[in-house]
């Protein structure tokens, strides 16, 4: 009982972890708050929605969807926000929160207003037995795909050179460009691989909360809590505050069912209120 | 002419900063540029890198223009730069902060004697080769302007643009910051050198330009700037 309580706290924080950590490469490296974020993150648990559909086949959703999602990601860096730069932080937030506004106008013209169901392959479903315990295989599945991507990206990040460029790129960028790298395609790159991290979210959040326009809202303030809390610009910070929400959510609907979305922003709150920027934060941001 | 500038007028936001600035740099020469502060020495080679957007003017790299590049093209095109704050990466080892200099992430020819590597870089910078694997971010100053010059030289630039590279060291490495950028230049990259330090700029330079609200880019010898004290007052000193 409590097992299972903590695999989808477990679970649900690893998902916030992929958005949040999406949503902190792309601030981190380019200081853009992109505002979009979560409206990806939800289009993309739509376009798998429809892959399942005409395929049948939930992993060709997995693959495709987070890709088709990173696409327009980075659409949306070329045509719009490259624009914008001139207008500063400010013009791309607006920016951005227009984007957003648009996809979830269109997700609803296109899928309407209520819940798609997202239905698991088999091997997905149930319970698996470990050690006299039964756990839920679909929750075991999301903690170890998040664990997966979160391996690859520390092993993108410091073990190539592209990797090292972006961390350049993070604490100097005209640096960077002043060494002969052409700093527009590696922020276009960066874009594809924050955008691809929250559809990957999107897609396996899928067939635990179904997919409906207020996913975006609901989970998209829960992942911009964990980047603010952990610190902006934090990996670490991301993933252990994830972690901590994901449980605060499961126990406190266990427990404290009315306090439970409160549990998280208190926890934010006093966070805060120690530390202004955040668990990890970097001090002069 | 390895490098050309002409008429180079920059603009930050309204107040007009480089007034038509004209130099030259011949291949393998070492050129300081001297001036006192805000006379917009850094703003010159902020403009031939392209890290600032020059508003109107010519800036020829071998004949070809360069004038208002993006600074990765400028670079690819054969300029380093070695900004004043050296701008090290801190989070990065002292050997990733040279290898991203490496342009395209290509490695020199090994066999050829005047590409810049790792190794010719810790020959010239043996404290480098101790910190190989520390973090950017913990050297000294003296060690960051070391770094920062090596990092550019790993481009294998023809002419190198350093700003203000003495400042904030002690004496000693002061000595050591100028033996090697004579080494540089004795090795065929050619230099154009911003440096408060008068002794330290005319121990250089073969030629050096006056920057000044009256005259922009007004030329004379080392020779003419160390033995006329008229000069200097009207140009350099306080």
């Amino acid at each position: 009982m409590y097992i299972s309580q903590a695999m989808h706290g477990i679970a649900y924080g690893m998902i916030l972890f992929l958005i949040a950590s999406g949503l902190n490469i792309i601030f981190g490296m380019m200081g853009i708050l992109n505002m979009a974020h979560a409206a990806f993150f939800m289009l993309a648990g739509y376009f798998c929605y429809t892959v399942v559909g005409i395929t049948g086949n939930f992993w060709l959703g997995l693959l495709i969807a987070p890709v088709l999602t990173a696409c327009l990601g980075v659409l949306m860096e070329r045509i719009l926000i490259r624009r914008s730069h001139a207008a500063g932080h400010f013009g791309e937030l607006i920016l951005t929160m227009g984007v957003a506004s648009v996809i979830v106008a269109l997700i609803k013209k296109i899928w309407g207003t209520e819940s798609l169901p997202l239905r698991v392959p088999d091997i997905l479903q149930g319970m698996v037995s470990i050690a006299g315990m039964n756990y839920p295989i679909y929750r075991l599945f999301v903690i170890g795909l998040a664990l997966g991507v979160l391996a690859l990206m520390m092993l993108l990040l410091y073990r190539t050179r592209l990797g090292k460029i972006v961390r350049a790129a993070v604490s100097d960028r005209d640096m960077v460009n002043a060494l002969g790298i052409n700093i527009n395609l590696v922020f276009m790159f960066v874009f594809g691989v924050g955008t691809w991290m929250a559809g990957l979210a999107g897609v396996v959040i899928a067939p635990l909360l179904t997919v409906f326009p207020g996913l975006a809202d609901q989970v998209g303030m829960d992942a911009f809590i964990v980047v603010v809390t952990g610190g902006l610009g934090s990996l670490a910070g991301a993933f252990i505050v994830a972690i901590i929400f994901g449980l605060l959510n499961s126990f406190g609907v266990q427990f404290v069912s009315q306090f439970a979305p409160v549990l998280m922003v208190a926890f934010m709150a006093l966070v805060l209120a120690f530390r202004p920027n955040g668990l990890f934060g970097a001090k002069d941001r | 002419m390895l490098l050309e500038v002409k008429d180079l007028n920059t603009h930050y936001g309204p107040s007009h900063v480089l007034q038509g600035v004209h130099l030259e740099i011949a291949e393998g020469e070492l050129v300081a540029l001297l001036g006192r502060n805000g006379m917009g020495k850094s703003t010159t080679l902020k403009s031939i890198m392209g890290l600032v957007k020059p508003t109107s003017g010519s800036i020829r790299l071998d004949g070809s223009e360069i004038a208002g590049l993006p600074p990765f093209k400028v670079a690819r095109a054969g300029i380093g730069y070695v900004p004043e704050e050296r701008r090290i990466f801190p989070g990065l080892s002292v050997l990733d902060n040279l290898l991203l200099g490496v342009k395209g992430g290509r490695m020199a020819d090994p066999n050829d004697p005047n590409a810049w590597t790792v190794e010719r870089i810790f020959h010239h910078f043996p404290k480098l080769k101790e910190r190989t694997h520390q973090h950017g971010g913990l050297l000294s100053g003296g060690e960051q302007q070391m770094l920062a010059i090596g990092r550019s030289l790993m481009g294998n630039p023809r002419l190198l643009l350093v700003d203000e590279p003495s400042e904030g060291l002690s004496p000693i490495m002061v000595q050591e910051v100028r033996n090697v950028l004579a080494d540089i230049n004795r090795a065929g990259v050619s230099v154009l050198l911003v440096e408060h330090n008068l002794k330290v700029a005319l121990s250089l330079a073969s030629r050096v330009y006056l920057m000044s609200k009256a005259c922009v880019g007004c030329q004379a010898s080392a020779e003419e700037v160390k033995t006329n004290a008229g000069l200097r007052a009207k140009y350099l000193e306080a």
